[in-house]
């Protein structure tokens, strides 16, 4: 009993979350789309550490940092420019996108001075 | 008012608005100017000098760094310190300091205002806690509002714990680092309540510069955590904390690992592994949230199960990895000094240095009232204001309150971050009281209110249970007290048995209408605010009398009052400094216990062989080992070392108390630490610590002893040493290793040159040639061809 039922849970689980998250906004997605290679970029880069050491640890650093960093504005971009979001219903859509900008910026600055 | 339409009584509104913005800002202008001047007690009795021990480091940093350039002191490696071994400045300071007041000095330079660097040094502190008092009244604003910021500010300004490490001449890290931890609290408060990326990026910044400016920056990349964990666990989770904790978490991590002396500490020591751990849970837990808002209920539980049963699994290997990599390193990954402070006990069993710096100690009761006076009282208070109601902000300015009030207890050193948020709560405690009773007053002067008789049934009237009820009122809401229109209702008190109601004609329902509001007296609101300004002109009494008497002496220079009502005053140090700047080689390295290290080298300009930087333990007990040791061993080790100078320190003939005789056992603990032949009892007679004719001949025979009493006995025929109070025990000697090259006036500081070794030894010759001929004769006894 526990099995059969686990099972068509877990698909009617899986289906559920795939209709839901097809009901998203064509923005929305675009900037998941961002995230999600950021992040498989970052896992790319931790592998790659593991094979050949660390020795420059400030470039491995900076490298996965700064793919962590972008994806973790992205997702606040997500949050602010989301509409179903009722915090930020007043909060323009542009402004989201230049906080957003500024601060990619601070943050590759910064890589880049610690990329050495 | 009251007979105003509504376009009247907004323009009245406005009207008074910008007169109370007006207001504030000549308020917080007068506040930054009483915070730069109550500072200036040092400037105005003694020099404009810089004071103690570790400010000279600084200075001598800020002079190389000002006339080097910036890329000569990022590289810098000081040769004059630690000799032989050096040190490497460039990743061993923290910068922020001397980089800020380079800074203002290369401005006002490029503008042709000439203040010399060690002006620019001095006046440094007293700029900076200006700004840190603004810094207050911003970070109280967004907690609570603009009465309680005022208040804050003011408080600050003038709270006698950060005047002691502020003030005109202390040039010292937490001169600048208290403002860049209030700051770095405002901005972060101020991204929670907005939830705007640009100030998650300034608050990045504004981190960035508290980790180049004191390792005390581990409070806040510890605090934030906590208080983000708090707010999950109390279902206070919002996008907005996500927008706020994250991002600074990976540009601040990136940020401190800029810094040469954090380096890749930012992400390797236990310190910081709390914000990652919080980073992966606020991960969890926004992906959690997601989730719930897509799918249906019954969706979300099946999600849940799944999600646990295999999420357990991971989560213990993953535990298990990290629990391994962590026990495998003997500290547990922590460094000595963060250890010190979660176990109070741990320094005084490993790490005799930590234990012996006197502001490691924990604080005594009274330093509590001494430091933070009347805040010490108010705080409960403002803690339960701030629960009233409990927002990110007030709930956040409550945990800083807890966790320093713990650190401050370990160490009295760690008051200073206990005195901001102790002004925080406090000027929350103090603004919401006088809210109460002016409102009180307000509502219960004739002519006021539209003929509404509103009498309160209060239980008592006594100043405390006022006061303390007063605060369990609902929040002051500044703008809609304008409006005179508004219902009370009184609480049924169980004293007295009649009840009033009065409902007053309403113009306008407000939504916070069914608020109750506690009416108090008029009498008992009139003397509660007299008695709250007294209590703030106790307040600011104690803190002028503390910042003139207390804290305002350079220790450089003493003072004392003579018989005759005038000032003597005692500038021994810089005489010696001075003696040893101009009738010394400028290679001559110079030995003396770490305290006086980056004043010689300051000062001086000699090489030294420890300094204040305590870096090396071995190191220094050589140097403690040496002033423990008979005169030859003594010799021996400092010529090793090159060493051609001593200095020390001897307070008894004026009666100076912190001299090396007084730490003398701080030296045979330290160099016994690490050479076993010193044993610390060999000093003691039955275990107590003497220098008079009942002491050891350990004691009696030492470095230290012999070159702070050598001809001591001339100065009254008697030897009376005035600090311990007895005569000395060993009067009349001679040094055979050493000579006495100079000696202040006060006697305070003396000079001794090593001897350089003999040129003939006498006596060996002689048993030379006897062993000679005896090897001789015996080789001749023996048949060569055997």
């Amino acid at each position: 009993m526990g099995r059969s039922t686990n099972k068509d849970d877990a698909q009617a689980l899986f289906q559920s979350l795939r209709a839901a998250y097809a009901a998203t906004p064509t923005n929305l997605k675009i900037i998941d789309l961002y995230v999600g290679f950021a992040i498989f970029t970052a896992l790319i880069q931790v592998a790659y550490m593991a094979i050949v050491g660390s020795f420059p640890f400030n470039s491995f650093l900076s490298g996965v940092l700064s793919c962590v960093g972008t994806a973790v504005l992205a997702v606040c971009l997500r949050i602010q420019v989301n509409k179903e979001n009722k915090e930020f219903k007043d909060f323009p859509p542009e402004r989201a996108f230049a906080d957003f900008v500024l601060c990619n910026l601070v943050l590759h600055l910064v890589i880049m001075n610690f990329l050495g | 008012m009251s007979t105003a339409g509504p376009e009247g009584a907004n323009g009245a509104t406005t009207l008074r608005n910008a007169f109370g913005g007006v207001l504030s800002f000549f308020i917080l202008l007068l506040i930054g100017v009483l915070a730069f001047s109550i500072r200036l007690f040092s400037v105005i009795k003694y020099e404009s000098v810089i004071h103690e021990f570790d400010p000279y480091f600084n200075y001598r940093v800020t002079q190389f760094l000002t006339k080097q350039g910036i890329y000569e002191f990022w590289n810098w490696f000081d040769d004059r310190t630690w000799y032989p071994l050096g040190r490497v400045i460039g990743g061993t300071v923290y910068p922020g300091l001397t980089l800020t007041a380079g800074t203002m000095w290369w401005i006002l330079n490029s503008l042709n205002i000439p203040l010399s660097v060690e002006t620019v040094c001095v006046f440094t502190a007293p700029i900076f806690s200006a700004f840190a008092s603004w810094a207050t009244y911003l970070l109280t604003k967004e907690a609570k509002g603009v009465g309680a910021g005022l208040t804050a500010a003011a408080l600050l300004a003038m709270v006698p714990s950060y005047i002691s490490r502020s003030v005109a001449g202390s040039y010292d890290n937490e001169a600048v680092a208290i403002f860049a931890l209030i700051f770095t609290f405002y901005l972060y408060i101020k991204t929670l309540n907005t939830g705007s990326l640009f100030y998650a990026t300034l608050n990045a910044l504004a981190y960035f510069y508290m980790v180049c400016s004191w390792g005390g920056y581990t409070f806040i990349i510890n605090l934030i955590p906590m208080h983000v964990l708090l707010c999950i666990l109390t279902g206070r989770y919002s996008s907005r904390l996500y927008i706020a904790y994250a991002p600074l978490v990976v540009l601040g991590t990136l940020l401190a690992a800029l810094v040469p002396v954090v380096g890749f500490n930012a992400v390797m020591t236990s310190e910081h592994f709390a914000s990652f751990l919080v980073f992966i849970i606020i991960h969890v837990v926004a992906l959690v949230y997601y989730i719930k808002g897509i799918l249906t209920p019954r969706m979300f539980k099946a999600a849940v199960t799944l999600v646990v049963s295999v999420g357990l699994v991971v989560c213990c290997a993953v535990v298990a990895v990290l629990v391994a990599l962590v026990a495998s390193s003997p500290t547990k990954g922590w460094s000595g000094r963060s250890l010190s402070l979660l176990d109070p006990t741990y320094a005084s069993k490993y790490i005799p240095i930590i234990a012996s710096v006197s502001e490691h100690q924990p604080p005594t009761w009274p330093s509590y009232f001494m430091d933070i006076n009347i805040l010490a009282f108010l705080v409960p208070a403002g803690i339960i204001a701030c629960f009233l109601p409990l927002s990110d902000a007030s709930s956040f300015v409550v945990l800083y309150i807890v966790t320093s009030v713990y650190f401050s207890g370990v160490m009295v050193r760690l008051m200073l971050v206990l005195a901001p948020a102790a002004c925080i709560i406090s000027g929350i405690a103090l603004s919401e009281a006088f809210t109460v009773f002016t409102r009180s007053i307000k509502f219960q002067l004739p002519g006021l209110s539209l003929g509404s008789q509103v009498e309160s049934g209060d239980v008592t009237s006594s100043v405390a249970v006022a006061q303390n009820s007063s605060t369990a009122v609902a929040r002051n809401d500044v703008a809609k007290a304008e409006k005179a229109q508004e219902a009370s209702k009184t609480r049924p008190s169980k004293k007295n048995k009649k009840k009033e109601k009065d409902i007053v004609e309403k113009e306008s329902v407000t939504p916070h209408s069914d608020r109750r509001h506690l009416i108090l007296p008029m009498e008992a609101s009139v003397i509660s605010i007299f008695l709250l300004v007294l209590l703030g002109a106790f307040y600011v009494i104690h803190c002028v009398w503390a910042a003139a008497e207390a804290y305002s002496a350079p220790s450089i220079v003493l003072t004392s009052q003579s018989p005759d009502g005038g000032l003597h005053v005692f500038d021994d140090f810089r005489e010696a400094y001075a003696w040893l700047r101009h009738n010394t080689d400028v290679d001559d390295k110079v030995a003396s216990w770490w305290d006086y290290g980056y004043q010689t080298t300051a000062m001086a300009n000699r090489t030294v062989i420890v300094d204040n930087n305590t870096w090396n333990n071995t190191h220094i007990a050589t140097v403690g080992t040496a002033m423990s040791s008979p005169e030859k061993a003594a010799w021996e080790i400092f010529n090793s070392l090159d060493v051609k100078y001593i200095l020390v320190v001897f307070g008894g003939l004026v009666g100076y108390p912190s001299d090396d005789i007084n730490k003398f056992l701080w030296m045979v603990r330290i160099g016994g630490g690490v050479f076993p032949h010193i044993k610390e009892p060999d000093y003691l007679r039955d275990g107590q610590y003497r220098i008079d004719s009942q002491a050891t001949p350990t004691m009696l025979n030492c470095l230290m002893y012999k070159l702070s009493y050598y001809r001591f006995v001339e100065t009254d025929g008697q030897g009376f040493d005035r600090v311990r109070r007895t005569e000395i025990g060993k009067k009349h000697f001679k040094l055979s290793y050493f000579e006495e090259v100079f000696t202040t006036h006060h006697w305070m500081v003396r000079i001794y040159k090593l001897k350089p070794p003999k040129n003939r030894i006498r006596g060996k010759t002689k048993k030379l040639k006897s062993k000679g001929s005896s090897k001789r004769s015996v080789a001749g006894k023996r048949n060569p061809w055997n």
